[in-house]
């Protein structure tokens, strides 16, 4: 049996955000039990786990509700928005829980099989190439972030929603803002706002003129409202390009700083799928979610979480666990796959995982091949690291070659 | 060995189907497709059931 509560640790007074040596996350997240209790954004104490397996069960239990408006967060209070309107609305099925979640995921599996991302790897690939001029173009030095990381994901993501990249102005901004930690009630509001109109007229258009895209396939359906598929094209927008932009710029900063490993896929490039797990694993940008509330009382790891607690995963101190991998603090490109929590775990894991690893290996293969003397232009301690922002990540990344 | 498919829990996270995909495919809408009921008990296998985000895929001896 176990004892609950009698081993509990100190309150963590805050979630250790701030990264070590760039990248690491922070010792103090590290030197933790597998569960500590922590003091939430908006005041509440709930649990961090920090913990591989504890980690997983939490994610896979539906016990455990990814509802945001029953909890708190942990680098900043829950908008009023998704308070007041229990969630970010219709079709924003990544804070929902089944059965209503599953009805929108299973409409959507079927864009990103390993199949469908396959037979988009020659586009992908041509995308990259077109990136990878851009940046040649630019000249020497050049900030990777805006030639290459962003472009490459926002390309992708709007010719697969059907999303005139033209118009990227109407959202990246307001994307952008939406992620930052300190953003403030009015400027929820006005970038939220900014989304729905943006995304809203995209509708319009696909019910007038549908093309050989997500978004018109959805109105197609006839199965969803359109204030459905906005909410849906809004959550497939943001995390098609905010999370595979930063995995691109923190990847190729790291690989800059491990010229050993960087050497190893330039002599055998097969390595590049695995090394693509191995960054995901590594740098952990998602860094400071996902959170679940306990809907009943449910024992993790011999703690008694009491129903209405809020627990944090911390992804990148679960993905360096040594249940997980041996000797986790080492970047290892040719490591086998391991089972990391990069893309979460449970009935939340990402969508669109396969299109992520098909754009990091097209666009790190493409980046090595194109520039065999890529180095920063910059030290690394004036890389301007996004500590501010929700996914973690570079702001710029100047590099020249 | 014997491999266990719990169809109704896939998730169609795609996951078995890119580490193992002589055992499994995915159907038109993402599901799991078994491909071979009675596989080889090889690393990619385990690793495939290890990763499912859903526990869908197990093993029972015999």
């Amino acid at each position: 049996m176990s004892t609950p509560l009698t081993t509990v640790h100190e309150t963590v007074p805050g979630y250790p955000r701030v990264r070590d040596d760039y990248v690491d996350p922070a010792r103090v997240l590290l030197d933790l039990p597998a569960i500590s209790p922590l003091t939430f954004a908006g005041g509440s104490v709930g649990w961090l786990v920090t913990g591989f397996h504890e980690a997983r069960s939490v994610l896979y239990d539906p016990r455990f509700s990814a509802e945001r408006w029953r909890g708190d967060d942990t680098v900043r209070p829950i908008p009023r928005r998704i308070r007041e309107n229990r969630g970010l609305g219709p079709g924003s099925f990544l804070s929902m829980d089944a059965p209503e979640h599953d009805r929108y995921r299973g409409l959507l599996t079927k864009f990103f099989t390993v199949r469908r991302m396959r037979a988009l790897e020659p586009r992908i690939a041509e995308i990259v190439e077109s990136c990878l001029d851009d940046l040649e173009n630019a000249g020497r030095p050049a900030d990777l972030v805006r030639h290459f990381a962003l472009p490459v994901p926002s390309l992708v993501i709007c010719e697969m929603l059907g999303v005139p990249y033209e118009q990227r102005a109407g959202f990246q901004r307001a994307s952008a803002r939406l992620l930052r930690q300190n953003v403030t009630e009015a400027e929820f509001e006005e970038n939220f706002s900014a989304l729905i109109a943006f995304v809203d007229d995209t509708i319009r258009a696909k019910h007038a003129e549908p093309g050989d895209d997500l978004i018109s396939a959805l109105v197609a359906s006839g199965e969803l409202t359109d204030t459905e598929i906005n909410g849906i094209a809004r959550l497939l927008l943001v995390a098609g390009h905010e999370t595979t932009m930063n995995m691109l710029s923190l990847g190729t900063f790291t690989l800059l700083r491990h010229p050993d490993q960087m050497a190893r896929l330039r002599e055998d490039d097969t390595l590049v799928p695995l090394a693509v797990e191995e960054l995901l694993r590594y740098l952990s940008i998602v860094n400071a979610f996902p959170v679940r509330v306990a809907l009943e009382d449910v024992e993790v790891g011999g703690i008694l979480i009491t129903a209405g607690t809020c627990v944090a995963v911390s992804v990148p101190a679960a993905n360096r666990d040594p249940e997980l991998v041996e000797d986790p603090a080492r970047l290892d490109v040719g490591r086998s796959r391991s089972s990391h929590l990069a893309f979460g775990y449970g009935i939340h894991q990402c969508l669109g995982q396969h299109l992520a690893r098909t754009e990091l290996a097209a666009g790190y293969r493409g980046l090595l091949k194109r520039f065999p003397d890529l180095r920063l232009a910059v030290a690394p301690e004036d890389v301007p690291m996004r500590s501010d922002m929700i996914i973690y990540g570079a702001h710029e990344l100047p590099v020249t070659w | 060995m014997k491999m266990l498919v719990d169809i109704p829990k896939c998730i169609g996270s795609g996951q078995c189907a890119l580490i193992a995909p002589d055992v499994f495919d995915q159907d038109d809408n993402g599901i799991v497709v078994v491909l071979r009921e009675d596989p080889q008990d090889t690393p990619e296998l385990r690793e495939a059931a290890a990763v499912c985000p859903a526990a869908a895929i197990e093993f029972a001896a015999g």
